[in-house]
C-alpha cells in the first residue's frame, strides 16, 4: 500500500537492493516466481518420497541399493525400510504433494503471475500481504521438512491425519499441524488478495464476463480457499488441544490402545475430525483442478485460434462447481457407519457434481472442433491433460455411489483415481502452464524437442505407473500396506504390477531432470522472441512490453473492449484481436 | 506505481481495497468460528449430560461451573468496547481529532479489562485443578474463549498501533487513515459478535 | 456506507443511533442473562438464548458495522458465507442423527 515513487524501476535506474528485489519483494511477478520455484522443490521432493516408497513396493524387505545406506539406523537398518519410516514417507508424500506443491504451483505461482497481467492491474491490491503469505508458506515448509527430524519422525497417520491415530502418534503429528496452522493462513492471506485485486483492480473495460477463463477459474477457487480451510484451521486448533493440551475432542470415552486403556477424560468423537476435514478437503481437490481447468482453456483458445466453445456456460459451470463442492464432502465417509439417508444425500450431490465437470470437459473438447490447431509445445500438454482428465474423473463415478464405495474404498483404486485427476491431470496442465507463460517471464522459449521428450516420457510413465493401480483396486489390495499386500492370497495375482509401476515412476524421476535442464538452461540460451510470441489476444501478451517487467506492469494502463478469446474474427486482418485493441465491432455481451 | 483504490472507492463497488479485504477476512473468520461452533454442538449432543462429572463432582448446569455475573460484566465490557470504537471513527468523521484519541483510548482500556477479568476467571478454575484435560465442558469453554481472546489481544495491538505510532497519518493522509480505522472497528465488532454468541451458548446453557 | 462523503449532520444523527443500539444491547443482556436464571427445560432455552443473541448480533452488524446500507457485493459474499456454514452445522446434525438411528 505504501508505494512510493522509488518502486518505479520500468523506467530509470533507480536501483533496490537485492533482498528487497528479489527476497521481500512486494512484486506479484516475483512472489509468483518464488512460488513456482519453491512449490517446484517441493513438488520433486515430495516425488523422492514416493520413489523410496515404490522400491518397497516392489522388492518388499529388500535393501535399497546405493540410496538406501544413506539413511540411518533408525529409518532404514541395513538399507531395509521399516514400516514406520514407510508410513512417515505416505503420510508426508501426500502433505507435501497437496499443500506445498501444487496448491501453491496453481494458485499462488500462476495466479500470483499471471491474474493481475490479465486483468490490467498494477500489482495485488495488497502487494505486502502478498509478500506475507509466500513467506509464511515458507515458514510451513520448513516446518514441515524439519518434522523428519524431529524424534519418531515425521508424521505418519496419513496426511488425512485421522485421529485417535494422529493423537497418539509421535511429536511429528504436532509439527504436521504446526506447519498446517502457516499453510491456511497463508491460503488465508492469499485468498482475501486474489479477491479483492480482482474486484478492485480490473482494469476500465475490464468486465467480469470479459475475464479469461483462467481469471475465473482463480476467482472461484479463492472463495474455496477463503471458505473452506477455516473449518479445517478449527479442525487443527482441537487436534492441537488433544495433543498438547490433554483434552478429548476427537478421543471416544474408554479408548483402549495396544491392550492399555488410555487416561484421558473422554466423550470426543473421531467422526468429528472426519468431518471438518472432508469440510477442507473436498472443495481442496476443486482448488488443486479449477486453475489446471483455467490454465488449459487459456492455451486451447489460443492454440486453436478460436474462441472456447460456450465460454459463458463454462463459467456457470465453474461457479456451480464451486458452491457445489462444499456439500458433498462426506461421500469420504461411507464406510463410518453413515445412516442411509444422510448417504443418499451424498450420493446425490456427488453425482450432480459431476455434471458441470463434464460442461466444462466437453466445452473444451467441442473447442477443438474445426480448429487449425497449432501443436505447440503447452498445447501437447493442454490436449494430454483433456483425457487424462477425464479417466480421473469417471473413476471418481463408482467411489460417489456407497454401494460399489464399500468395496473399494482405501484401496489403489483410489489411490489410481485421485492421481489421475491430479498428476496426469492437474501436474501435465502445470507444465502446460510453465511453457505457456515462460516467454513472458524470461522474454526467451524453452527448448521445443526436449520439451517434446517431456511430455511424451512423462504421460507413459504417468499411465504406467497409475492404470495398474486400477487392476490392484479392483481386486482389494488396500493401499496402506508396507508389503505391498503380500500376506493376502486374492492380492497375488495383481502384485507383479508393482514392479512395473515402480520402474516406471523411477524412469519418470529421470525424465524430469529434462525438463529441469530446459527451464535453467533457457532462461540464459533460450531463442528470443517477441512481447507477444502466441499471439494472443490476453492482456498479459497483448498490453505489456517484453520482460523483465517493471513493478507496476503497464506503462500505459490499458483500456479493455472486447471478450477474452477475439480469435479469427470474421473481417479481421490478423486472427486475432486483443482485448486492449479498440475498433468498431467492440463485442457487446452484456455484463450479468 | 500506485495501486488504485487503496483510499477513495471504486466508482461500480462503491468500495476502498481494505473494505472488501477485511469483509473477506471476516467471512474466513465466521467459517473458523463455525467451525468451532459444529464442533461444540457435536460433542455436545453426543454427551450423556452437560457439563457432566468434573473431578469426580457432578454438575447438572454450567451455573455451578462458570461464573454468570463475571460472564455478563465482561459481555457488557464488550459492548461498550464496541460503541466506544464507533465512536471514535465518528469522531475522525467530525475531523475532531482529540475526541478520537480519548474514545480509542477507552477502547483500548476496555478490551484490556476483558482482558484482565477473564485472566482471573482462568485463574479461578487452574486453581482448583479445573483444566481443559478435565473433559469435554472445560476444554470447549477454554478452547473457545481462549481463542476468542486470543483475537481480543490481536485487536489490542493493532487499536494500540492506531492510537499512538500509526496516528501520524492523520496529518498526511486523514482519508486512509480514517479507512483504517474502520477497518479496525469492523474487526473489533466481529471480535464482540463472536462473543455475544458465546457467552449464552457456554455459560447460559 | 459513503464513508467519505458524510455531513455533520448525518455524523450525529449516527452517533444518536450508536448509543441507542448501545442501551438496547445492554438491555438484551441483561434479558438473556434473566431469561437463563429460570432454569427452563434445553430446548426452549436455546432458543430463546439464540433469538437474543441473533437479534444483537444483527444490531452490531446492521448498525455498528453498518450492513444495513452496505454495498451489494459484501451483501452477496456474507449471505455465501452465512449458507455455507447452515450447510455445514445442519449436515453435522443430520450426518449425527442417522447414524446414531442405526444404533453405531
Amino acid at each position: 500500500m505504501a508505494t512510493t515513487a522509488s518502486h518505479e524501476t520500468s523506467h530509470g535506474h533507480h536501483e533496490e537492493s537485492f533482498w528487497r528485489k528479489y527476497v521481500f519483494s512486494t512484486d506479484h511477478k516475483v512472489i509468483g516466481i518464488q512460488y513456482g520455484l519453491t512449490s517446484l522443490v517441493f513438488l520433486f521432493f515430495g516425488f523422492t518420497l514416493i520413489m523410496l516408497m515404490r522400491w518397497q513396493l516392489a522388492y518388499p524387505g529388500e535393501p535399497i541399493p546405493i540410496f538406501g545406506f544413506l539413511f540411518g539406523e533408525e529409518t532404514m537398518p541395513g538399507g531395509v525400510m521399516l514400516p514406520e519410516f514407510y508410513n512417515q514417507l505416505g503420510a508426508m508424500h501426500g502433505t507435501i504433494m497437496v499443500f506445498l506443491g501444487i496448491v501453491p504451483l496453481a494458485v499462488g505461482a500462476f495466479g500470483n503471475y499471471v491474474v493481475p497481467l490479465q486483468i490490467g492491474a498494477p500489482d495485488m491490491a495488497f502487494p505486502k500481504l502478498n509478500m506475507a503469505s509466500y513467506w509464511v508458506f515458507f515458514c510451513g515448509g520448513v516446518v514441515m521438512l524439519a518434522s523428519f527430524w524431529f524424534p519418531g519422525g515425521a508424521a505418519k497417520a496419513g496426511w488425512t491425519s485421522y485421529p485417535p491415530l494422529a493423537n497418539i502418534e509421535t511429536t511429528g503429528q504436532t509439527m504436521w499441524l504446526i506447519g498446517m496452522t502457516f499453510l491456511i493462513t497463508s491460503s488465508l492471506l492469499g485468498a482475501v488478495n486474489f479477491l479483492t485485486t480482482i474486484i478492485q483492480l480490473r482494469a476500465p473495460g475490464m468486465t467480469y464476463w470479459r475475464m479469461s477463463f483462467f481469471c475465473w477459474s482463480q476467482f472461484v477457487t479463492s472463495f474455496l480457499l477463503l471458505l473452506a480451510f477455516p473449518p479445517l484451521q478449527a479442525a487443527g486448533i482441537l487436534q492441537l488441544m488433544d495433543r498438547v493440551g490433554g483434552t478429548s475432542f476427537f478421543m471416544p470415552t474408554g479408548l483402549v490402545v495396544s491392550g492399555q486403556a488410555l487416561d484421558i477424560a473422554g466423550g470426543g468423537s473421531p467422526l468429528l475430525w472426519q468431518h471438518l476435514f472432508w469440510f477442507l478437503a473436498h472443495p481442496e481437490v476443486y482448488v488443486l483442478i479449477l486453475p489446471a481447468l483455467g490454465i488449459v482453456a487459456d492455451i486451447i483458445a489460443n492454440n486453436t485460434r478460436k474462441p472456447l466453445w460456450g465460454f459463458k456456460s463454462m463459467v456457470y459451470a465453474l461457479i456451480f462447481l464451486g458452491f457445489m463442492s462444499f456439500i458433498v464432502w462426506a461421500h469420504h465417509m461411507f464406510i463410518t457407519g453413515m445412516g442411509t439417508a444422510i448417504s443418499t444425500f451424498f450420493q446425490l450431490t456427488t453425482m450432480i457434481i459431476s455434471i458441470p465437470s463434464v460442461i466444462i470437459l466437453s466445452a473444451l473438447f467441442i473447442s477443438l472442433w474445426g480448429g487449425a490447431i497449432r501443436f505447440t509445445t503447452p498445447m501437447l500438454f493442454a490436449l494430454g491433460f483433456l483425457p487424462m482428465f477425464g479417466i480421473g474423473g469417471l473413476t471418481g463415478l463408482p467411489l460417489g455411489l456407497a454401494p460399489p464405495d464399500i468395496h473399494l474404498h482405501d484401496t489403489y483404486y483410489v489411490i489410481g483415481h485421485f492421481h489421475y485427476v491430479v498428476a496426469p491431470g492437474t501436474i501435465i496442465a502445470m507444465f502446460a502452464g510453465i511453457y505457456y507463460w515462460f516467454p513472458k517471464m524470461t522474454g526467451r522459449k524453452m527448448n521445443d524437442t526436449l520439451a517434446k521428450i517431456h511430455f511424451w516420457g512423462t504421460i507413459i510413465c504417468m499411465n504406467l505407473i497409475f492404470m495398474p493401480m486400477f487392476i490392484q483396486g479392483m481386486a482389494g489390495v488396500s493401499r496402506r500396506l508396507w508389503d505391498a499386500g503380500a500376506q493376502y492370497t486374492f492380492a497375488e495375482p495383481t502384485l507383479h504390477w508393482n514392479v512395473t509401476m515402480s520402474h516406471a515412476a523411477w524412469l519418470m524421476g529421470i525424465i524430469q531432470f529434462i525438463f529441469i535442464w530446459n527451464l535453467f538452461y533457457s532462461i540464459k540460451k533460450g531463442e528470443k522472441v517477441s512481447d507477444n510470441p502466441w499471439e494472443a489476444t490476453t492482456l498479459e501478451w497483448s498490453a505489456t512490453t517484453s520482460p523483465p517487467l517493471g513493478h507496476g506492469n503497464f506503462e500505459v494502463v490499458p483500456t479493455v473492449y472486447r471478450d477474452a478469446y477475439e480469435y479469427s474474427v470474421p473481417g479481421s486482418s490478423k486472427d486475432f484481436t486483443p482485448q486492449n485493441e479498440p475498433g468498431e465491432k467492440e463485442s457487446v455481451r452484456e455484463e450479468a | 506505481m500506485e495501486i488504485p483504490y487503496t483510499t477513495t472507492a471504486r466508482p461500480d463497488t462503491g468500495l476502498y481495497n481494505a473494505k472488501i479485504g477485511i469483509w473477506l477476512f471476516l467471512a474466513s473468520e465466521v467459517m473458523l468460528f463455525g467451525g468451532l461452533f459444529s464442533a461444540y454442538i457435536f460433542l455436545r449432543i453426543g454427551a450423556p449430560e452437560w457439563p457432566g462429572t468434573i473431578l469426580g463432582e457432578n454438575f447438572a448446569s454450567s451455573f455451578d461451573v462458570l461464573s454468570v455475573p463475571i460472564g455478563t460484566f465482561n459481555t457488557m465490557v464488550l459492548i461498550a468496547s464496541s460503541v466506544t470504537v464507533v465512536m471514535a471513527w465518528a469522531q475522525l468523521m467530525l475531523k475532531d481529532f482529540k475526541k478520537f484519541r480519548y474514545y480509542m483510548g477507552l477502547t483500548i482500556l476496555l478490551a484490556m479489562v476483558f482482558l484482565v477479568v477473564k485472566g482471573f476467571e482462568y485463574n479461578d478454575k487452574f486453581v482448583h485443578g479445573y483444566f481443559p484435560a478435565e473433559g469435554t465442558f472445560l476444554a470447549v469453554y477454554f478452547t473457545l474463549t481462549g481463542l476468542h481472546g486470543l483475537h481480543v489481544l490481536g485487536g489490542v495491538v493493532v487499536m494500540a498501533y492506531l492510537w499512538g505510532p500509526g496516528a501520524k497519518m492523520w496529518e498526511t493522509n486523514p482519508q486512509q487513515f480514517t479507512n483504517r480505522v474502520e477497518v479496525a472497528g469492523l474487526y473489533w465488532h466481529f471480535v464482540d459478535l463472536v462473543w455475544i454468541f458465546l457467552f449464552p451458548t457456554i455459560y447460559l446453557l | 456506507m459513503a464513508s467519505e462523503n458524510m455531513t455533520v449532520e448525518e455524523v450525529h444523527k449516527h452517533i444518536r443511533v450508536y448509543l441507542t443500539v448501545f442501551a438496547a444491547l445492554a438491555v438484551l443482556t441483561v434479558v438473556t442473562v434473566g431469561v437463563a436464571y429460570i432454569h427452563m427445560p434445553i430446548i426452549p432455552a436455546l432458543i430463546v438464548a439464540l433469538i437474543i443473541a441473533s437479534i444483537k448480533a444483527g444490531l452490531v452488524a446492521g448498525y455498528f458495522m453498518h450492513l444495513i446500507g452496505e454495498k451489494k457485493i459484501i451483501h452477496g459474499t456474507l449471505l455465501l458465507t452465512f449458507a455455507f456454514f447452515v450447510a455445514m452445522v445442519a449436515l453435522f446434525l443430520f450426518a449425527y442423527y442417522d447414524q446414531a438411528q442405526v444404533g453405531v
